[in-house]
């Protein structure tokens, strides 16, 4: 073996922190990505103006069908009740997470780093779970933290009339209420390809391991593939 | 793959599950009440102060003023008025005011000053439309007819209704009433208001979404508190939409 693994070893990966809100924000995404489909059903298109330009769309896509929807029959009334409600959930959430989020910020060793982690990812079935975030994983991380999550809340908020009384240039930040709805819809895609990254990683990487350690904190590592 | 297959149809299946799940859910009263909650906060955060909606000018307006919600009114004094220039129309303010009065078309006009506002128009299906509304603000009106101190609530009984017979109404509150840009509309892009979008007053209230802003107004009564009568405080209320729609 070329790089013999470290003896096996369990360590105390996750902070209860980083677990409940895991599993908090994984719970309210769930509910947040249906629930917005059950809203965008009540009107399937997209603008990137700022009010809306029926005969031009930017997209128009088919409903979604029931199965992906909360509630599953189609009501714009409890659809928004369960989004404005997770909403809040995941918001509050966020900020109790952001504290420790700073620790996702790459540094110089992650840089320089960076591309022998790449290389081991194109032999993803050869990842094992380590000590820390290797450097592309922690990137994801950041990204998905500092940029896609921050962008679904802030172009959300901007979709509410009173909000945008408030803060006039929230909804010109996204090129007007109708392209922050763009933004918002495409946050989430960003979002969903995100957790299929994410999902896929942890089936690659031992499952039974992972899910423990996002239980528990404790992850065993090094050991035997 | 048949695993890959099995994977997606299993994954399926359990969104579907949570959309059933949901469905139970949202049916239980208490979790109903749970999901209510935020409205209360958004009221007290939002509402707290009375900024205006962003004004845009008459290069910003839709070309078309996109119409929803129920069919115009069909009874035969209102198609008579529609068609005679809405003379014999009277906007009728009671409950809880120390002077009940009625205006025509003509004293809401002249009484009172003339706002013009170009405002967005955000309805709660998700699209939006820009236009210019004008007419008096409601809170001028009020004053007039000075509501005594136990009026809370303004609701705004209208002449539509959802073919079924249940007319369409809404309500704000008195601070909310008192908005500058509340407006009980008489024109819209500085013709009349069409049939179509609530001849021939319409109120505006460009800090909520569209369903707030009742057309076809044809009394508005102000009352010490919601319920019994008056629901949820409005049509679209009483079908589980939020009071406070300024989300």
């Amino acid at each position: 073996m070329e790089h013999p693994h470290p003896s096996p070893a369990r360590v105390y990966r996750h902070p209860l922190v980083v677990r409940a809100t895991h599993w908090i924000m994984a719970l309210s995404m769930l509910v947040l990505v249906m629930s917005g489909l059950q809203i965008f059903n009540a009107h399937p298109a997209l603008y990137a103006s700022d009010a809306s330009t029926f005969g031009h769309p930017l997209l128009a896509l088919p409903k979604a069908p029931w199965w992906l929807t909360l509630p599953a029959y189609q009501d714009l009334a409890d659809g928004r009740r369960w989004h404005i409600f997770f909403a809040w959930v995941f918001g509050l959430c966020a900020l109790l997470y952001a504290r420790w989020a700073w620790q996702l910020v790459p540094n110089r060793a992650d840089l320089s780093r960076i591309l022998p982690s790449l290389k081991e990812h194109l032999t993803p079935w050869r990842l094992r779970a380590e000590r820390r975030a290797n450097p592309l994983q922690k990137s994801a991380y950041f990204a998905v933290v500092f940029s896609v999550a921050p962008l679904a809340i802030v172009s959300g908020l901007a979709l509410s009339p009173a909000i945008d009384a408030w803060a006039p240039w929230l909804p010109a930040l996204f090129g007007g209420r109708q392209f922050a709805r763009a933004w918002h819809f495409a946050a989430m895609l960003g979002l969903l390809g995100f957790i299929a990254g994410h999902l896929a990683m942890i089936a690659l990487t031992g499952p039974l391991n992972q899910l423990r350690s996002m239980i528990t904190g404790w992850l065993d590592v090094g050991g035997a593939p | 793959m048949r695993r890959g297959g099995f994977l997606a149809f299993a994954a399926a299946g359990m969104l579907a599950g949570c959309g059933r799940l949901g469905d139970t859910l949202t049916e239980s009263p208490l979790i109903h009440r749970i999901l209510a909650a935020p409205e209360r906060l958004d009221l007290a955060l939002l509402g707290a102060g009375q900024p205006l909606a962003r004004e845009y000018t008459a290069r910003d307006l839709s070309p078309v003023f996109r119409r929803n919600g129920f069919d115009p009114p069909s009874d035969e004094r209102y198609v008579h008025w529609s068609r005679s220039g809405w003379l014999g129309y009277r906007l009728f303010v009671r409950g809880l005011v120390e002077r009940p009065q009625s205006f025509s078309l003509y004293e809401l006009r002249n009484r009172f000053a003339r706002r013009d506002q170009i405002t967005r128009h955000d309805c709660v299906e998700g699209w939006s439309v820009i236009g210019k509304w004008s007419g008096p603000r409601l809170g001028d009106v009020l004053s007039v007819c000075r509501p005594t101190p136990r009026a809370k609530f303004v609701v705004f009984h209208c002449m539509d209704d959802d073919n079924q017979g249940t007319r369409y109404y809404e309500s704000l509150d008195l601070r909310q009433a008192y908005h500058p840009q509340a407006l009980l509309a008489y024109a819209l892009n500085d013709q009349p208001v069409p049939v179509e979008n609530g001849a021939p007053i319409r109120l505006k209230v460009p800090t909520q979404l569209g369903y707030k802003s009742a057309k076809y107004v044809q009394a508005i009564e102000l009352v010490p508190s919601l319920g019994g009568a008056y629901g949820n405080g409005g049509y679209w209320e009483d079908q589980g939409y939020e009071w406070y729609a300024g989300v």
